[in-house]
């Protein structure tokens, strides 16, 4: 024992940890990055096996963390002379599996490339470095008085070079849309080391193609986004926020419709149903209806007036197509909370069964209240327990899965009716994925979405920019 | 060690209900400190897990990050998925404790003379206490220090001998009767905890506990050379001691016979509301210890719940009051909302929020001992936000607390706060209205 009486041992020595993979290319990075920026043993990799995606996990071989671009084109270059695939992650928030390590991979994290470069506020954009918290990019932007939209229901923890490489949406996607809407430049590392700058501060630029777009969604399998630079808005002057409660989930459902078809455009309009209700009420107690059926938050920005208009319009909507209660929130404190809890839905019903298996199945909005009713007709018919929430705006949903993994039965049930729902969405004209991505939990559906041509397309693009195929490979595509 | 250890025999359940969603990340203050997976909630967990899954055998750094972690339980008021991260790492450290993976002889003497030995012994427990007082108030001490005579100590014990709590002349059971009347007429009839560090150091937060309730209308049942309440032993990975000790309150004290079992420590509420968990497998002790847990209230959380009479003075001038939120009040047992309330309650007191004011201080038990590196920023990181608070008194409820700060205060040159309990705030404002009456009817 080194410390003396019980003083136990301090957490810079590391040399007490297990070993873990022998990768060939440790000595390498442990020269280029120095000590402590490369993480081997069995203690330290294990807690970088995974996701927030449930179910799956991969012990990678090492753990590193640049703290520069150079960095990271060294490791690029390291890890390319050993053929050692590289996963780049964040704060490992995702929910498609799309940072799950492959065996005896490097795992890289950004997180220490956090700092924020320059705010423009002549041209309004916001340039960071990738592994900047999305919560701080949000705060720096209000306090500049500017607003940055998209809000992943994971901000508080995830990064933007993972929002950036997922296409994360958010509650405000509906009148703000996702976060491809707000890229207007990015660093991309490509596998054979090269630094790309994709983009600037223009509003229009047409000079070649759109290669900007083409890595913002690639979820780390085409190149290692290193910096942002993001658009950003003047914020709205006022904001109401409205909750509506329903005893028919149909009912809700009818009244988005109605709202989107009175040409009313409110930056928030979430569902939740009675499952989610009540697990979130259970955690965030901000004193949810456990009545309801199904619950709708909308939020309504911009001008004080036309905001005052649309929050007037959208109760009398709402009072029409059958809702029981319509509230509108006390004050920017209880709104707040109503979005934070909201946010937190996902995680909330975990509390029901040992595994939550979430899906973001989206359609065109006018098939909302069709989706819903598939959904519900195919986990009843495989005796499954399904809770639904949502971005219902957007007609994106979250049917969520209570099960247990360690029951293989249901678990093949689960895999045969999530099949049925991604087939279902196909056949709405909507698509399987609207804002998690497709990384390994959806992967064996994209060519059924995508045709064949299209997904050839996709595989060609991989194979061109990725050869050797290190790029979080076995994600999204097999090239 | 039985033929599973502790980890694999929990049920699988508790484990997998960490979804690992990464929404403990940005509360934890170890993982802030390194920003390294294994060092938040969802790292440990997930190694928890690997060793319970047989990935990963009980390893010198699994101990280690065991005990790294604070268990401030931050991570559980953060978590949407209600993961029982306090029952799992009380699980987990006690594995690490049957694996014997990082058992030395130094370390085990040190343990079983502690934590076996002087805790569970009253009356041993309250003579160290009084030897430690008179080491302190003749003068020994500063003595001692001036000849070079602490440099006779290991190193450890050298830097953290100036921290040494002052010991009060009198305990608890000289300064309150086993039975004292409600002011008044009785409404409820409550027992008194009156803790280990509480009865040594702070005799004076049970005195002002024991006042307040009396003025609202609570007989107070205080026994006599009570036994520490195995808070301690449950945290730090031995159950079989904390059992042990629960067992003893529950012989000591009949819950049944009171409307509620008052304790005024954070840490050790946190751990007694758990009896009924504790002692769940114990056929004589189960049922009494889950009425146990059905009575126990921090007494805060009591005052607030048969409202408490506000005290009337018209005390002139406002003193500024902040409040730091003891880990295991505010995130073990989630009151949070009802010292603010006391504490607004009070004339010419001005509530000032404190930033970070859940963020833990560094205290959290004996980690000042075991990991005085990390405990020794978290304080600073604390001093700071109160220094910037511009309040004269710090208010919190919690013995760890309450000394960890007032000793960083002391060893920083400048101004130092007044650091003292919220009862004891509202103890002497009934004291200055009592006074103020007796003075306007002279």
């Amino acid at each position: 024992m080194k410390g003396s009486l019980f003083q136990e041992n301090r957490m810079a020595d590391q040399e007490t940890c297990s070993i873990g993979g022998d990768l060939a290319c440790v000595p390498a990075l442990n020269a280029r990055l120095g000590p402590g920026c490369v993480l081997t043993g069995a203690e330290d990799v294990i807690p970088y096996g995974f996701d927030a995606t449930a179910a799956l996990k991969q012990r990678p071989g090492a753990v590193v963390f640049p703290k520069t671009t150079s960095e990271v084109v060294d490791i690029v270059e390291i890890a390319r002379r050993h053929r050692t695939p590289i996963i780049t992650r964040g704060s490992g928030t995702g929910l498609s599996g799309g940072s799950v390590p492959v065996e005896n991979s490097i795992v890289m994290c950004l997180l220490g490339m956090n700092r924020i470069l320059e705010l423009d506020t002549r041209n309004l954009t916001l340039l960071v470095e990738a592994g900047v918290v999305t919560q701080d990019i949000f705060n720096q932007a209000d306090a500049a008085g500017l607003l940055y939209p998209p809000d992943p229901s994971s901000m508080k923890v995830s990064t933007i070079g993972g929002n950036v490489a997922e296409n994360s949406g958010g509650l405000r996607g509906l009148k703000y849309g996702v976060t491809r809407d707000y890229v207007m430049g990015l660093e991309v590392v490509l596998a054979d080391g090269s630094v790309c700058w994709l983009g600037n501060k223009c509003v229009k630029d047409v000079a070649g193609y759109n290669l900007r777009d083409l890595f913002i969604g690639s979820e780390g399998t085409l190149g290692i986004i290193t910096k942002v630079l993001l658009k950003l808005l003047p914020k709205p002057a006022a904001r109401r926020t409205l909750l509506a409660t329903f005893g028919r989930m149909d009912a809700a459902a009818e009244t988005v419709s109605a709202i989107i078809e009175a040409k009313i455009i409110p930056c928030t309009l979430e569902f939740l149903d009675r499952k989610t209700i009540h697990c979130v009420e259970d955690y965030a107690r901000v004193g949810l209806p456990l009545d309801a059926e199904a619950l709708l938050l909308i939020e309504s920005d911009g001008h004080p007036a036309a905001v005052e208009d649309d929050v007037t319009r959208i109760a009398a909507l709402a009072r029409r197509h059958g809702a029981i209660e319509v509230n509108c929130a006390r004050d920017a404190v209880e709104a707040a909370q109503l979005a934070t809890a909201r946010r937190s839905a996902f995680s909330a019903l975990a509390r029901l069964k040992p595994t939550t298996i979430l899906e973001d199945a989206t359609v065109p909005r006018s098939e909302l209240a069709n989706m819903i009713r598939s959904i519900q007709e195919v986990a009843q018919r495989h005796g499954l327990d399904v809770a639904t929430f949502g971005h219902f705006g957007d007609g994106n949903l979250h049917p969520t899965f209570l099960t247990n993994e360690r029951d293989a039965d249901e678990m093949r049930r689960v895999e045969l009716a999530m099949g049925e729902i991604f087939e279902r969405a196909c056949e709405f004209g909507g698509t399987i994925t609207g804002e998690h991505g497709v990384g390994l939990a959806k992967k064996p559906f994209l060519r059924r979405q995508l045709g064949n041509a299209s997904y050839a397309l996709l595989k060609a693009i991989k194979r061109t920019l990725d050869p050797d195929g290190l790029l979080n490979p076995g994600k999204v595509v097999d090239a | 060690m039985s033929p599973l250890a502790l980890l694999q025999a929990l049920d699988y359940s508790v484990l997998q209900q960490c979804m690992h969603c990464g929404m403990c990340l940005p509360v934890c203050p170890t993982y802030a400190e390194t920003g390294k997976e294994r060092n938040s909630p969802r790292g440990r967990i997930a190694l928890m897990r690997a060793v319970a899954d047989g990935d990963l055998s009980t390893t010198r750094a699994f101990a280690d990050e065991m005990s790294y972690c604070l268990g401030c339980l931050a991570c559980t008021s953060a978590c949407p998925a209600g993961v029982d991260y306090a029952h799992l790492l009380e699980i987990a450290r006690t594995h690490v404790e049957e694996s014997a993976v990082n058992a030395t002889r130094t370390r085990n003497l040190v343990r079983r003379l502690t934590m076996r030995w002087l805790f569970t012994r009253p009356g041993v427990l309250r003579m160290a206490g009084r030897l430690l007082w008179f080491w302190q108030r003749s003068g020994l001490d500063t003595l001692s220090r001036r000849f070079w005579l602490t440099h006779l100590l290991p190193r450890r014990l050298r830097e953290l001998e100036p921290n040494t709590p002052r010991i009060q002349w009198r305990f608890s059971d000289e300064l309150i009767a086993r039975n004292e009347p409600a002011v008044g007429k009785t409404r409820h009839r409550v027992a008194m905890l009156t803790g280990c560090v509480q009865d040594l150091v702070f005799s004076d937060v049970n005195r002002a506990t024991v006042d307040v309730l009396r003025e609202n209308g609570c007989e107070v049942f205080t026994p006599r050379r009570q036994h520490c309440c195995g808070s301690l032993h449950a945290h730090n990975g031995d159950l079989e001691t904390a059992r042990f000790l629960a067992r003893r309150q529950l012989d000591a004290i009949d819950p049944t016979k009171y409307d509620a079992i008052i304790s005024n420590a954070g840490g050790c509420g946190s751990h007694l509301k758990h009896y009924n968990r504790l002692l769940a497998d114990d056929p004589d002790y189960a049922g009494r210890a889950e009425v146990w847990s059905r009575k126990l209230r921090d007494i805060l959380e009591w005052l607030v719940e048969i409202g408490f009479r506000e005290p009337r003075n018209d005390a002139g001038g406002v003193l500024p009051v902040t409040y730091h939120e003891a880990c295991h009040l505010c995130h073990g047992q989630k009151v949070s909302a009802q010292p603010r309330e006391i504490l607004r309650s009070i004339p010419g007191i001005e509530l000032v929020e404190l930033k970070e004011a859940t963020w833990c201080c560094g205290s959290a038990g004996i980690y000042t001992i075991t990991q005085p590196d990390t405990a020794a920023r978290l304080q600073q990181r604390k001093l700071e936000h109160l220094r910037a608070s511009g309040a004269g008194v710090v208010a919190t409820a919690n013995p760890g607390c309450h000394l960890h700060i007032q000793n960083g205060f002391r060893a920083a040159d400048g101004r130092a706060p007044r650091v003292v309990h919220p009862v004891v705030l509202l103890a002497e404002a009934y004291r200055a209205e009592r006074d103020s009456v007796s003075r306007q009817s002279n």
